[in-house]
């Protein structure tokens, strides 16, 4: 088994060409659905760490009352590009990597529908990136009105950086639509024959349903910043009540787009999971038929919800009445699929590698973070937790400990597959462990101080709120190193991680684990036969 | 975790040196829960927060305890073997309906405090709030009492260079001072960005919207003293523009009314002295200017101009840095500040500004220069929307 | 299993292309655009430039990127699945681009039906009696709360005049652009090339009554960007539009060249069937502008 990698891997490299032409070929110009995955995994990585050290600062600012670190306007610009970092430049990408690598492999396709398509998806996000941090650069400072960008603030009183990160945005936004419309064309006609909707892996049925999604909320988002662009520069009043318009309007498109993103966020996170359990269960996963039914109900219902955000600023009482109903019913499918996997996990034979170890960890704190948006769904209650920082911890808990963990589950579960190396289990562990803890004190003690009344986005609070701070700020300081753990892993196997087999591991089924490991450059360019 | 210490002790230092003593013991607290509050609907909203939480951590406790269960059971090193089913539709179908009635159940008295808190009818009394960049103003509609009400936390305890006070940015020079037990109806709006009016232990928050009017209501049933902050980041200081409400009952209500003067907009004073103007000009600036022209003088260009060595400010004419106080600069970040200051105020910042830093125009602005350009421009109220 | 990477394909086989260059090509032309945009918006002399140097790149690396597209195509590499790669990759595009109308549309509905009416005291009164008591609302909105900020507008134009004819104008459009699809199927040339033309004659027709609307309302009726809200729905609704027509009509211009180039056949249009399904989404929408704007 070992010999017949080698032999492949070594024809791989001596196809691979050599050179500086041939870097550009491989990595600049390819249209390789595997090397399009490495180059996402590798940007959302290096964001991860930006994005991370400007938390960094935010919660060094925060460790005692008063300012000390960073100008009032500063710490705003930060928490600003953190919020669009994390959220469109790191959780984003490494789902679009993970899709790149698996979804052809798994549905027995060459490659992606329309490969140049999809180098393009890469790189205009890498440009949007720099157009982005370069804002921080500019005269008057960074965008300092939060990633929501609500106008006013960002419109009359925006720094002249926010055209630019309003081009950003719209780069971003080409990304994730030209991306989503190769998965969809992608899923839709390549997959080998026999291969069936309702043979689908778990985790193909998950971003089918995401690139649709972001088919219907990126072109909104981008109206939306095309109507602040034009309030800002050409006397519009979209946004202006002294016009006819309504600062609201641009909280109704915004939101449009931001509550199906988060759905975005976490849909594929759920198919890793939908992957990983059964395979460290020996198990099959647990009422397939609704799994699928429950995706396509959460994708449904997230485009009908957008308004739980902005349950304080005066909707009519039948609109809030009507989002709050709404909104309470997702946690029906998301509820069936935590049970579904619970039920997977029943009765099986259960392993507990780095993989599971961070999905039994998503499913227990995904969980939580589910029950303080329940909470949060109560609009009542909401008028107590909006812009708090019980909103704070809820988000972080279902985007950290959510979607966070189950994508470092997908990269530990997969990158035995890419590479053909297998990480080091000990490393693994260790990194899980220091990120749970970790995880809890940072975001755990932030519901405590919503409810004591800490509003959010503020680098100064008032004395009561300390403690609970002083916890937060060093849970974040060994989260942010713990992250260097998993770095070090990375590369070290990468480099010198001991050979895996095909199978990888025993419990794993699907067209990916029949191919070597690493797969060659160009995999099923015949059909597999599926069974 | 070796850089965590250096961290650590990196700011150690900078506490140490700025002289500061952590009243740290003395004020913080670990309460975990949002307060009970002192009005029908924070109470109600209290008992509904309770509820949903005490659903959630049932099915938490029995979906956490069947996981802990299934973790242990069936690991493959106590040599559990796998079983084969993969689906049950009973099972299913319960895990599907009950959840949907726990809702429903949830639902039902949610709603009803919903309409409730949104029910502002035969309202007692109306307080008009507008939220402006950094702080609020308000307007006892039917009573033609209104004032504004700002932070009044020294900058040095914001700066570290004196003790923090126990009310550390939660504390205003002039509270909103409402009667206990009767209906008060709050009419939010702003004069620039989208700020939020928030006093949780009155279940009250109400994003003010430029341009539109948002209701809502409380009605104070204990007197006290009620502490909240904006909600809705609105810029740098942000943190900077907190809530009192001062409950007082009907009778010290009445008083209080009573004794409420018309804004002090002519204010004259015949002690004009260059060196308590500077003095008094610098705490003004310090407090209204210094947020975004920077204690310096040197601003943030392009949207917070540099005043050292400005034309307006070191130039000729003087009224025309008058004006540009006075009036602002429409659809800019620079309010009107007629409004806001009185004449004195004026004339004693506009003094520090001509005589700070690197200027000595030795110009000395009386508070009768400023009346003057009032009369002149006739604008006596701040912008309104 | 067949591990050998290839360099040709066989008609069976997905055709993969090698790596190419255009794409990030274009991704550069499409940054270099934004930021001479941005700096034009704020007054920095190369704006301009900056700007129309992105465009002609992204004119030039799109050209490249189909004109390997095409050549791979008339090469035989393209089997059957490429080409239904092709059209959902087109029909998907499309539907994102309704989305983005939709959102000024939702601009639309929201401003008609809630800001304007709170505003003006039809729903909740107290906006309109403490914030804007002389505000009287209306739609087409001549009169804004604030109209030293926002100018208003005199009048607006004759619904039944440019844009009635502009609507027929399009709607034939779209009835010789499937003539011309018929005359492609049924190999007559003559058909497919008039058919064609005419097609972006009436669509060019289309964008210089467009042009003139956008005169007089500028002249005549004072409607301008700065005119409050309906003339910022105006101008970016029927910009944004006419934008899309532009670059319909380019498309169509394409086509046109290729068709006298005989590229065509029965079997073998995918682009020109693509371009026609955008012409008849750009024409739907201008439907719905025609009835949700200028008409209801």
């Amino acid at each position: 088994m070992n010999m017949q990698s080698d032999s492949i891997t070594e024809q791989a490299k001596e196809d691979a060409p050599k050179g500086i032409s041939s870097f550009l070929k491989h990595w600049v110009f390819t249209t390789n659905h595997k090397d399009i995955g490495t180059l996402y995994l590798c940007l959302s990585f290096m964001m991860f760490f930006v994005g991370g050290a400007m938390a960094l600062v935010l919660r060094a600012e925060l460790f005692i009352p008063g300012l000390q670190l960073v100008s009032p306007n500063f710490y705003n610009v930060l928490v600003t590009m953190h919020g669009l970092i994390m959220l469109l430049t790191v959780i984003m990408p490494v789902a679009v990597g993970l899709a790149n690598w698996q979804i052809p492999m798994m549905i027995g396709a060459p490659d992606m529908a329309l490969p140049r398509l999809n180098n393009m998806s890469f790189w205009i996000l890498v440009f949007a990136i720099l157009l982005l941090g370069s804002t921080i650069f500019m005269d008057g400072g960074g965008p300092n009105f939060g990633w929501t960008m609500y106008v006013p603030l960002s419109t009359s009183f925006g720094p002249p950086s926010t055209d630019f990160l309003i081009f950003s945005v719209h780069m971003l936004g080409i990304s994730s639509i030209l991306g989503s419309i190769n998965i969809i064309a992608t899923i839709i006609n390549m997959r080998a024959p026999g291969m069936t909707w309702m043979k689908l892996p778990m985790f193909v049925w998950t971003w089918l349903v995401t690139a649709f999604l972001l088919l219907t909320i990126m072109p909104v988002l981008a109206g939306a910043v095309t109507m602040m662009l034009a309030d800002r520069n050409f006397g519009t009043s979209f946004f202006n009540s002294a016009g006819g318009g309504d600062p609201l309007l641009f909280q109704h498109l915004f939101w449009f787009f931001g509550h199906p993103e988060v759905y975005v966020l976490i849909l594929p996170a759920f198919g890793v999971i939908s992957q990983v359990i059964p395979t460290f269960s020996r198990k099959k996963l647990f009422g397939y038929n609704r799994m699928v039914v429950a995706t396509l109900s959460i994708a449904f219902l997230s485009l009908t919800v957008w308004a739980h955000h902005m349950f304080t600023s005066g909707l009519p009482l039948a609109a809030e009445i009507y989002f709050m109903y709404a909104t309470m019913l997702i946690a029906i499918p998301t509820g069936i699929k935590i049970f579904n996997w619970l039920a997977t996990m029943y009765r099986g034979s259960i392993t507990f590698e780095t993989p599971m170890l961070f999905a039994v960890g998503f499913i227990v704190m995904f969980t939580f973070g589910g029950f303080t948006g329940i909470m949060m769904s109560i609009a009542p209650s909401d008028f107590q937790y909006q812009d708090s920082y019980f909103i704070v911890g809820h988000f972080h808990y279902v985007l950290v400990p959510g979607a966070v963990f189950a994508y470092m589950a997908g990269i530990y579960y997969w990158l035995p597959k890419w590479c053909g190396r297998m990480y080091s289990e000990t490393l693994g562990q260790w990194h899980f462990w220091l990120m749970v803890i970790a995880t809890n004190l940072t975001f755990f003690p932030m519901h405590f101080l919503g409810l004591a009344g800490m509003p959010r986005r503020i680098p100064d609070y008032a004395l009561q709120f300390t403690n609970f701070n002083m916890i937060v700020t060093v849970g974040a300081f060994i989260f942010g190193f713990s992250q260097l753990i998993f770095l070090y892993n990375v590369v070290r196997t990468i480099k010198r991680g001991s050979r895996t087999t095909a199978q990888v591991w025993d419990g794993a089924e699907g067209l990916e684990w029949t191919l070597s490991s690493p797969p060659p450059h160009h995999s099923f360019q015949t059909p597999p036969d599926i069974k | 975790m070796k850089s965590r210490k250096s961290n650590l002790s990196y700011l150690q230092q900078s506490l140490t040196g700025i002289g500061m003593s952590m009243p740290i013991s003395a004020m913080a607290e670990w309460g975990i829960n949002l307060p009970k509050g002192v009005t029908p609907v924070s109470r109600d909203i209290y008992d509904l927060h309770m509820l949903t939480m005490a659903i959630c951590a049932g099915i938490g406790l029995i979906v956490y305890s069947f996981l802990i269960f299934i973790l242990f059971r069936y690991r493959r090193s106590r040599g559990a073997k796998p079983a084969d089913f993969d689906n049950n539709s009973t099972l299913e179908n319960i895990w599907t309906v009950t959840p949907f009635l726990i809702l429903v159940a949830m639902a039902i008295p949610s709603t009803l405090v919903l309409i409730d808190m949104e029910d502002e009818s035969n309202a007692d009394i109306t307080i008009k709030i507008t939220g402006s960049q950094w702080q609020w103003h308000y307007a006892y509609l039917d009573k033609d009492i209104e004032f504004y009400s700002r932070l009044s936390t020294p900058t040095e305890q914001i700066h570290g260079k004196a003790k923090k006070g126990e009310w550390y940015l939660l504390e205003v020079d002039k509270p909103l001072v409402l009667p206990v037990n009767q209906k008060v109806r709050f009419l939010v709006t702003s004069d620039d960005v989208i700020h939020s009016w928030w006093v949780p232990e009155l279940g009250v928050k109400r994003d003010a919207i430029p341009g539109y009017i948002h209701e809502s209501w409380a009605k104070i049933l204990e007197p006290g003293i009620y502490r909240g902050q904006c909600a809705e980041l609105c810029g740098i200081d942000h943190a900077f523009m907190p809530i009192v409400v001062k409950a007082v009952t009907e009778q010290e209500f009445t008083q209080w009314l009573a004794q409420q003067n018309k804004p002090r907009l002519t204010e004259q004073t015949d002690d004009w002295k260059m060196d308590t103007e500077m003095r008094a000009g610098r705490e003004h600036y310090m407090r209204y200017c210094a947020a975004c022209h920077q204690e310096d003088g040197s601003g943030n260009p392009p949207l917070f101009p540099a005043l050292t060595n400005s034309s307006v400010v070191v130039g000729k004419p003087i009224s025309r840095h008058i004006d540009l106080v006075l009036q602002g600069v429409p659809g800019s970040a620079m309010p009107a500040f007629a409004g806001q200051l009185s004449n004195a105020e004026i004339a004693a910042i506009i003094t520090y500004e001509r005589n700070a830093w690197d200027h000595d125009t030795g110009d000395l602005i009386t508070p009768e220069q400023v009346q003057m350009r009032r009369l002149k421009t006739s604008d006596t109220r701040a912008t309104q929307p | 299993m067949n591990v050998q990477p290839k360099k040709h394909t066989s008609n069976n086989q997905y055709f993969v292309p090698q790596p190419s260059v255009w794409p990030i090509s274009l991704c550069a032309s499409i940054i270099l655009f934004f930021i001479g945009a941005a700096n034009w918006l704020h007054y920095h002399w190369f704006g301009p430039y900056l700007l129309y140097l992105g465009l002609l790149c992204i004119l030039g690396a799109m050209c490249a990127w189909f004109t390997n597209v095409i050549r791979e195509n008339k090469a035989s590499n393209y089997n059957t699945q490429v080409g239904y790669s092709f059209r959902w990759g087109m029909i998907w595009f499309i539907f994102s681009e309704v989305l983005f109308f939709a959102s000024f549309f939702g601009a639309l509905f929201y401003t008609r039906a809630f800001s304007v009416p709170e505003l003006s005291g039809a729903i909740r009164p107290l906006t309109h009696i403490l914030l804007w008591p002389d505000f009287t609302g209306g739609w087409p909105l001549l009169h804004n709360p604030d109209n030293r900020q926002f100018l208003g507008a005199n009048s607006v134009g004759n619904i039944w005049r440019i844009p009635a004819l502009n609507t027929l104008l399009l709607l034939s459009s779209g009835v010789t652009l499937t003539i011309a699809h018929w005359g492609l199927c049924l190999k007559r040339r003559a058909v497919l090339i008039c058919g064609l033309f005419f097609t972006i004659l009436l669509g060019a027709t289309f964008l210089g009554c467009q042009a003139s609307e956008y005169y007089a309302a500028y002249q005549q009726h004072g409607l301008t960007l700065n005119a409050g809200s309906y003339g910022s729905l105006f101008f970016l609704l029927t910009g944004f539009h006419g934008a899309h027509v532009t670059i319909g009509s380019t498309m169509l211009i394409v086509m046109l060249i290729r068709s006298i180039q005989g590229d065509f056949s029965p079997e073998n249009h995918f682009a020109f069937s693509a371009t026609a399904w955008y012409w008849h989404f750009v024409d739907v929408v201008w439907l719905m502008l025609f009835i949700f704007f200028y008409w209801i």
